[in-house]
């Protein structure tokens, strides 16, 4: 009796729920899996490699590719052009969307409407790369860092889900009653709304430093100069083109070549590199991410 | 920006038809003078993002201009004499027409059949499991690779599935059967389906689990002492629960739709497949940058064609969605 008590399910249920947890323990397996593959790529020795001995565990460990990542300048450099990138991307953007965000979740703002179809009738209709290609170059701010940077820093979809938290965060009576104590717009949205914000100001760095981070078009379409490639530019060269030239990654060539075997071991170490910074992001990402999903949803 | 001289006081807003509760329009008690001298403060919170906006997301619109003109770098977009239709007929004309649009269409509608329906399978069977370890370990894992840069998942599939020693294939050679170019016109669809699978499924799944999470759980409280299975009360209370977001879920899809992946699939691009991966956009990408002489003024037609088809159909999905679903977007 007291089994059958225990027992949550029954006939058909308890086979459909051994079905969801297989399915579900199925699939996760299978996401896992490439991930797990490249990162014991990178550290298994390159003849094991070559000859197909790993497939889910390093095989004679070492790190050689990896010194020879942090050993290339075009990579570290690629490394630290990212970082730039990212850092000032993130910032611009998220100083963008929140005021843009504040001041249109203000219901006393005249012409509110209009402003919101301002944002977002560009964001329904875009006008396509070229002739953004041809602003760009008629701003003068071709083969610049600000090339990379600027173009769709403002994500008016963020925008939006910025906007719907002050709706929700921030009662009209905190307002009314700054106001009667006689404090300006100015100062309710930098000492009052500003420090209400932290998840929303979160979820704004987040979202703008991942897509500045994996960020390469931009890149490709605006800068020649390969001293500001940013890593992924750099990752798309060495991982994406058929024709793959070891001297790519600078350094001694023919000592490269030489060692031709280490090449691929290379491009697995070139992924987990690329991937590391998102990944040490991601456990603050996914909790704020999901509140983010969240509050734009209910818009 | 805003002229108050020029520009008369916005009328009170109606109340939509249909709406039970009409608002008092009482906002609107001071004039629209002085309303714009109170707020010339939120004015110039708002510069910036304004500024922004002329710059980087109206610039380009009034350059869209240069598809009807015949653009040339030294007279810039303004000072090129005007052409008509003439690009745009060029494309419709165009003997690549044809295949460009029908790579676009496949590609988007194969893309939304496979995973417009995953998620929300994926959503409804997590919602089922009463595990939180286990729900939180499949959840954690199955994000993951959404912050994976596009570069580094193209990266992946091209060492993986690379016909020669990609891991897939070498199982696939154990097995005995051919080397497979995953990357080749045969396979060039799947790879780029499934791949995206396996990047956003996971992802996809939250704004579900979220809309799922609001469902009354007395719902399902009364359905199980009428002794429904969980496969029924997942048919007769979660989907229909879900399905508001679905379908904004599905109009947001249609708009976006021609445009999704061009990044993607231009990295997965190669020579050797281009017969099913040349779509809209990079086939405009193609024409500007990627040809010895770049047609500047053809490119932009073909974004501008893309855009004005993307319009129609979001259009379209929305009026469709109000009178099948009555949910809609606008």
């Amino acid at each position: 009796m007291l089994r059958a008590r225990r027992m949550k399910y029954t006939g058909g249920d308890a086979a459909f729920m051994i079905s969801t947890y297989v399915l579900l323990a199925v699939f996760t397996l299978s996401v896992l899996y490439p991930l797990v593959f490249v990162l014991s790529a990178s550290v298994s020795s390159a003849d094991a490699l070559t000859r197909g001995d790993v497939w889910l565990w390093p095989v004679g460990i070492n790190v050689d590719a990896y010194t020879e990542v942090f050993g290339s300048p075009r990579l570290v450099r690629g490394f630290l052009n990212s970082v730039l990138y990212t850092v000032l991307g993130s910032a611009i953007g998220t100083f963008l969307t929140l005021l843009a965000g504040y001041v249109l979740s203000r219901d006393d703002l005249p012409f509110r409407r209009s402003l919101m179809f301002f944002f977002l009738i560009p964001f329904l209709f875009s006008a396509g790369i070229i002739p953004t290609y041809m602003i760009v170059n008629a701003l003068g701010l071709m083969n610049s860092i600000w090339a990379v940077v600027l173009p769709g820093v403002l994500n008016v979809f963020n925008m939006i889900i910025t906007m719907t938290f002050y709706r929700l965060n921030i009662p009209k009576e905190m307002l009314e009653a700054a106001q009667v104590d006689g404090a300006t717009d100015f100062r309710f949205f930098f000492r009052m709304a500003i420090p209400l914000s932290k998840p929303i100001i979160a979820v704004n760095v987040l979202f703008y430093a991942i897509t500045q981070w994996n960020g390469w078009f931009n890149a490709l379409l605006y800068l020649s100069d390969d001293t500001l490639f940013p890593l992924q530019l750099v990752l798309r060269e060495i991982l994406t083109q058929s024709q793959v030239d070891p001297s790519m990654i600078g350094g001694d060539v023919s000592e490269l070549i030489r060692r031709k075997e280490l090449f691929d071991k290379l491009k697995y170490a070139l992924i987990v590199v690329a991937m590391i910074p998102p990944m040490i992001a991601y456990p603050f990402v996914q909790k704020h991410f999901t509140k983010g999903a969240l509050i734009g949803s209910l818009k | 920006m805003t002229s108050p001289t020029t520009t008369a006081p916005p009328t009170p807003r109606a109340p939509a038809p249909g709406s039970a509760s009409r608002r008092p329009t009482k906002k609107h008690q001071y004039p629209l003078g002085l309303r714009l001298k109170r707020s010339w403060r939120l004015y110039v919170l708002l510069l910036p993002p304004f500024v922004y906006g002329i710059l980087f997301m109206w610039a380009p619109l009034y350059g869209l201009q240069m598809a009807f003109k015949d653009f040339s770098v030294a007279l810039g977009i303004s000072g090129s004499p005007w052409a008509g239709l003439k690009y745009l007929d060029q494309f419709v004309n165009s003997f690549q027409f044809g295949t460009v649009i029908k790579n676009s269409l496949i590609l988007n509608f194969y893309e939304l059949l496979a995973l417009f329906p995953l998620p929300i399978v994926l959503a409804l069977l997590l919602n089922v499991v009463r595990n939180m370890k286990f729900k939180r370990t499949v959840q954690l894992i199955t994000y993951a690779p959404y912050f994976i840069s596009t570069v580094v998942v193209v990266g992946i599939i091209i060492m993986l599935f690379s016909p020669s020693g990609g891991i897939v294939n070498q199982v696939i050679v154990g097995m005995g059967g051919q080397p497979t170019d995953f990357l080749s016109s045969d396979f060039f669809r799947h790879t780029y389906v499934w791949s995206g699978a396996w990047q956003t499924l996971g992802y996809s799944a939250i704004i579900y689990l979220a809309a799922l999470a609001g469902i009354d759980p007395q719902l399902h409280e009364a359905a199980k002492v009428d002794g429904a299975s969980i496969v029924r009360r997942i048919w007769h209370i979660d989907l229909p629960g879900i399905l508001p977001v679905m379908v904004t879920l599905l109009i947001l899809n249609m708009g976006s739709m021609l445009s999704v992946g061009f990044e993607k699939v231009l990295l997965m691009q190669t020579p050797l497949n281009l017969d099913v991966s040349e779509v809209i956009d990079t086939y405009s990408y193609n024409v500007a940058f990627a040809s010895s002489i770049p047609q500047y003024s053809y490119a932009a037609a073909i974004g501008l064609f893309k855009s004005v088809i993307a319009v129609i159909m979001l259009v379209m999905a929305n009026w469709l969605a109000r009178r099948v679903a009555k949910t809609s977007l606008f």
